[in-house]
């Protein structure tokens, strides 16, 4: 990145935020030697994707650019950063934090809504349709049936059935 | 002794082989599972939304098992550091757990701490032992080299799973593999992640993940490669034709489930085993294995 950080649209604020969030406690404690970016299997692939420069980014105030991107997403939480960093960040849960930071923020991921609409209408991530039924009967295997009304019951409690647009 | 069988969402819909092979195994091996209806996902979706949503979801679980005073079995990586994660931060923060357990109210439900949860593969090595499934083996699989593929979340982060294996450079599955009588070779970046997690944000880069894996354990040479994730194995099994097409390559790895291979060798028929549902077809590579039976 080669433009000029205009510091007047900065959110001083933001680092405070991030470790107040559960999983962000250890940002502050970054000194930016890169063993992160040097770890991820996704930065290999792709290389919008740093941690170390998006830990920067979140210790700048650079909140609207963090949350609106794409990259806190890319992350694939495989905790080889957060394994070899030396002051313990802990980076994949910072990640976490970023993401849900987001979502409190009014914006949740077109990828996570569809998986939260699953999970909330069927209890499952997937569908156990009766041809699944059948195949897992034809197997030797018991069958399943969905879990709806508890888990949608604590959905309701933890506030997130505001994203889910399926009926109710 | 007898487990709750936690399967999660992937495994009964996507991984009936893993399911079936896992479940074929227990028996073969005195190990006894019960199946709970009310369990429901494991709470991972939801912890990039909203992690004590998730919390709620995985304590939910936790509780259900404990009411039946079982521990909890689990087959699938990201199942597992879900539980065992939502158990140790429960379990250490009063507070927490105060505030998860006014919401479990609602539905009639109270975590105390009292289930263990631990996945399948490290129950064998761990509990069931690599030398008592030694015993066990009657077609030793002789030249035959599986490539490891541990799945992130089977032994990371530490925070989790402490008390267990290297997370650099663990040993505990290629222990496992190594009793059937097969090689478990070493190949490069042997910890590296499947790509799973981002198959649905980017796909192009999940796979792209997915190949640098596959290249890895073909330049070993290896006859097949062995999960113990669902999501490790559509990655590498459900995906593999569309990165040979992608990339203009061949692979033709079969990937194998852990209890798949186990049971090969203590002789289970390869039907009993759902070795028909296995997606990169694996004629070849059990032709190898009976082959050898005659040499």
């Amino acid at each position: 990145m080669s433009e000029v950080i205009d510091v007047s649209k900065l959110d001083r604020n933001f680092k405070y935020q991030v470790i107040n969030e559960p999983g962000g406690e250890g940002l502050l404690s970054c000194f930016a030697c890169g063993t992160c970016a040097a770890s991820c299997p996704v930065r290999e692939v792709d290389e919008r994707f740093n941690p170390r420069k998006l830990i920067r980014m979140v210790i700048l105030g650079m909140k609207d650019e963090v949350l609106q991107n794409e990259f806190i997403y890319l992350c694939s939480g495989c905790y080889l950063c957060q394994e070899r960093c030396p002051q313990d960040v802990g980076i994949t849960e910072l990640m976490t934090a970023l993401r849900n930071i987001a979502v409190k923020e009014g914006y949740l991921h077109p990828s996570f809504k569809a998986q939260l609409e699953f999970v909330y209408g069927l209890g499952r991530l997937y569908e156990l349709t009766e041809f699944d039924n059948k195949k897992r009967a034809k197997n030797g295997l018991p069958e399943l049936t969905p879990v709806v009304d508890e888990v949608k019951t604590l959905l309701k409690e933890a506030g997130l059935s505001k994203f889910v647009e399926v009926e109710e | 002794m007898k487990y709750a069988l936690f399967l999660g969402c992937t495994i009964p819909v996507r991984g009936q082989n893993y399911e079936m092979s896992a479940r074929r195994i227990a028996k073969e091996l005195d190990i006894e599972f019960e199946d709970i209806k009310e369990f429901s996902c494991c709470g991972f979706p939801v912890r990039s939304i909203d992690k004590e949503a998730q919390l709620l979801i995985s304590a939910r679980n936790l509780a259900i098992a404990e009411e039946r005073g079982l521990d909890i079995i689990t087959l699938c990586n990201a199942c597992t550091i879900t539980l065992q994660e939502a158990k140790l931060e429960l379990d250490h923060d009063p507070e927490l757990k105060k505030r998860i357990n006014e919401k479990l109210k609602k539905v009639g439900k109270e975590y105390k701490g009292t289930a263990k949860v631990k996945h399948f593969a490290r129950f064998l090595y761990e509990e069931y032992t690599v030398d008592k499934i030694k015993e066990k083996i009657k077609k030793p699989l002789k030249n035959i080299k599986a490539a490891a593929h541990y799945g992130c979340h089977f032994i990371r982060p530490t925070e989790v799973y402490k008390d267990f294996d290297d997370p650099e450079h663990p040993k505990s599955l290629d222990e496992l593999i190594e009793a059937t009588g097969a090689e478990s070779p070493d190949y490069p970046d042997k910890q590296r992640c499947c790509g799973g997690g981002i198959l649905g944000i980017k796909e192009e880069d999940a796979l792209s993940m997915t190949k640098n894996k596959l290249d890895d354990v073909k330049s070993v040479g290896a006859d097949c490669m062995i999960s113990i994730c669902p999501f490790c194995s559509i990655m590498y099994d459900g995906n593999q034709k569309k990165i040979e097409k992608t990339y203009e390559t061949e692979y033709k790895i079969p990937v194998l489930y852990y209890p798949q291979l186990l049971g090969l060798a203590m002789g289970i028929p390869a039907d009993e085993l759902g070795f028909k549902m296995n997606r990169v077809k694996t004629k070849n590579f059990l032709a190898k294995v009976e082959g050898q039976d005659e040499a």
